[in-house]
């Protein structure tokens, strides 16, 4: 099993989760988050007082899914967060040591 | 009662309906004509005072509420909100005859506590309104006055020192100056010309503003990054004030008539215009069109049509406005960053510098064809301009002066006026109202 890490775009995030139901994904958790990277932050401006905001909001998705599909997924969250522009963010992957199905009790890839 | 009334509105700078129609008819004369209550008059008012009311704990509130950071918004409401409270029940109590009793030695006003003499029936000659509703119309500016100087400290001073400091103020500073320009005290026998509140209102509260952040001191942040809350609630703000402004400036008039209209007409055009001037300036020098720059010059163009508002033609609305939009944008940008005080929101910065632009500009621009109680520099009365600076330099030594000792004693009938280091840091809303503007969730 792999962990999938992605920082996406916040308006991206239908965009994503709508092309991983299609591959039978059905489960994730997202999280809002800040941060910076290549994009770095912005300027905000406030009666002549010029603000550097350094962490952006983005979208963070986890999803666990089994080994075999770790690649599609990953082309399918590339396709569906691309804008082609600076900030559309990264994809981590990571082994996962075990996973637990808290209702039933199912183990691993029973489990994802 | 009734002939000392009539005596005083001669003193007023404000037209009066019997005084277009008799003009040339000997005050002693006058007084001896019986009052009728104007009915049309008395409903325009009626509703100017409760627009001027909409502006300080709905407008001024959320104005500057959005600016302030988003720990910080309902103490910055609050302070707005109490504001008006205060002077709502310090008017009614002593203020009122203070600012419109018997003058004594053009200094004060006094005839008694508690409104006690005042009768439903008595009548106020300019406009022929009840007593009453001219109490209440008045009260309304005494709140906005001392609301507006908030703005200046915010975000650092303590909520209990700010009730007692409104309702020492009021009286002691806010209540003299009001009597003096339009209570029939010196600055009214000058010829100062101040319509709706220019000196009265806004260089007064501008400068009250400045004093107290002086006297408090900057923010612990000051200098660093600090987001206001949210720019939404601040252009909801602005245009709630320019709405309520509408009374402020043609209410005060006190009668429903052309120069009412005209006072309607030329403080739209002039808020306008500022609100294009400041967006353009602001353009030029940061390639961004702000909403709380175009919020910002509505209220400065507001502020300097406040004074000229029933004496001035739709043309000098639009260059009063625009220098104000302009100067400011500079009192603001320039101004406060050179001298390096906290003037949190800018009331200085606005109010302060746009009043003492809109003052000097009445002087410049009143019109005898609009009002004939005014005649400004280019018709021919170079003496206005030298009248409304002095008027204004007046205001700015009693007022700088006056509010020192009143912050003075508040701070110290309250075990000082300045919340703790760890207490700003927190936010002011949740360590004195436990309180959070918002729970998103």
């Amino acid at each position: 099993m792999k962990k999938i890490e992605s920082i996406i775009k916040p308006f991206k995030l239908e965009d994503v989760k709508d092309a991983l139901a299609e591959l039978d994904i059905t489960g994730m958790t997202v999280s809002e988050v800040k941060g910076y990277g290549r994009q770095q932050g912005h300027s905000e401006l406030y009666r002549g007082a010029e603000y550097v905001v350094d962490f952006l909001p983005k979208i963070k998705i986890e999803v666990v899914v089994v080994d075999e599909l770790v690649d599609k997924v990953i082309d399918v969250i590339v396709k569906s967060a691309r804008t082609g522009k600076i900030g559309d963010g990264k994809i981590f992957v990571s082994n996962v040591e075990k996973s637990v199905r808290i209702r039933t009790g199912e183990l691993d890839n029973e489990a994802v | 009662m009734r002939s000392k009334l009539l005596s005083l509105a001669t003193l007023l700078p404000v037209s009066t309906l019997w005084a277009a129609e008799e003009a040339a008819t000997e005050v002693a004369e006058v007084a001896e004509k019986v009052l009728t209550l104007d009915v049309g008059n008395t409903a325009w008012v009626l509703t100017a005072t409760a627009l001027v009311m909409l502006m300080t704990p709905a407008g001024l509130a959320l104005f500057y509420g959005g600016m302030s950071r988003s720990k910080n918004l309902l103490n910055t409401i609050a302070m707005s909100v109490m504001g008006y409270v205060v002077a709502a029940v310090v008017w009614v109590v002593a203020g009122y005859t203070l600012a419109f009793g018997t003058d004594i030695g053009g200094i004060i006003g006094f005839d008694s506590l508690f409104l006690s003499g005042i009768k439903v029936t008595d009548l106020w000659a300019t406009g022929s309104i009840p007593v009453l509703l001219f109490v209440a119309f008045q009260m309304t500016f005494a709140g906005i006055t001392v609301s507006l100087a908030s703005g200046a400290i915010i975000e650092r001073l303590k909520f209990s020192t700010w009730l007692v400091f409104a309702a020492i103020w009021i009286l002691a500073v806010y209540a003299p100056v009001a009597h003096w320009v339009w209570g029939g005290g010196f600055l009214s026998k000058l010829g100062v010309l101040d319509f709706a509140g220019g000196t009265v209102v806004h260089i007064n509260a501008g400068i009250a503003g400045l004093v107290v952040a002086l006297m408090l001191g900057r923010r612990a942040d000051y200098g660093k990054a600090m987001f206001p809350s949210s720019v939404t609630l601040t252009v909801l703000g602005a245009s709630m004030l320019w709405f309520g402004w509408f009374g402020f400036n043609a209410g005060s008039e006190l009668a429903a008539d052309g120069i009412a209209a005209s006072a309607f007409l030329v403080t739209n055009t002039a808020a306008a215009i500022a609100a294009l001037a400041w967006m353009t300036i602001e353009y030029i020098t940061y390639k961004k069109f702000t909403l709380l720059g175009i919020a910002s010059g509505i209220v400065a163009g507001l502020v300097a049509i406040t004074p000229a508002a029933g004496f001035v033609d739709t043309s000098a609305s639009l260059i009063i406005g625009a220098v104000a939009g302009i100067v400011a944008f500079y009192g603001v940008n320039g101004l406060k960053k050179a001298l390096k005080y906290d003037d949190s929101l800018d009331a200085f910065g606005i109010h302060g510098v746009a009043g003492i632009w809109g003052a000097i500009a009445t002087g410049i621009f009143a019109n005898p064809e609009v009002n004939e109680l005014g005649t400004g520099l280019l018709y021919g009365n170079a003496d206005q301009v030298m009248i409304q600076i002095e008027g204004i330099i007046v205001t700015i030594v009693y007022t700088a002066i006056a509010t020192a000792i009143v912050f003075k004693i508040a701070s110290i009938l309250t075990g000082g006026a300045r919340v703790s280091a760890d207490a700003e840091s927190q936010g002011l809303d949740e360590v004195e109202h436990g309180e959070k503007a918002f729970n998103l969730r």
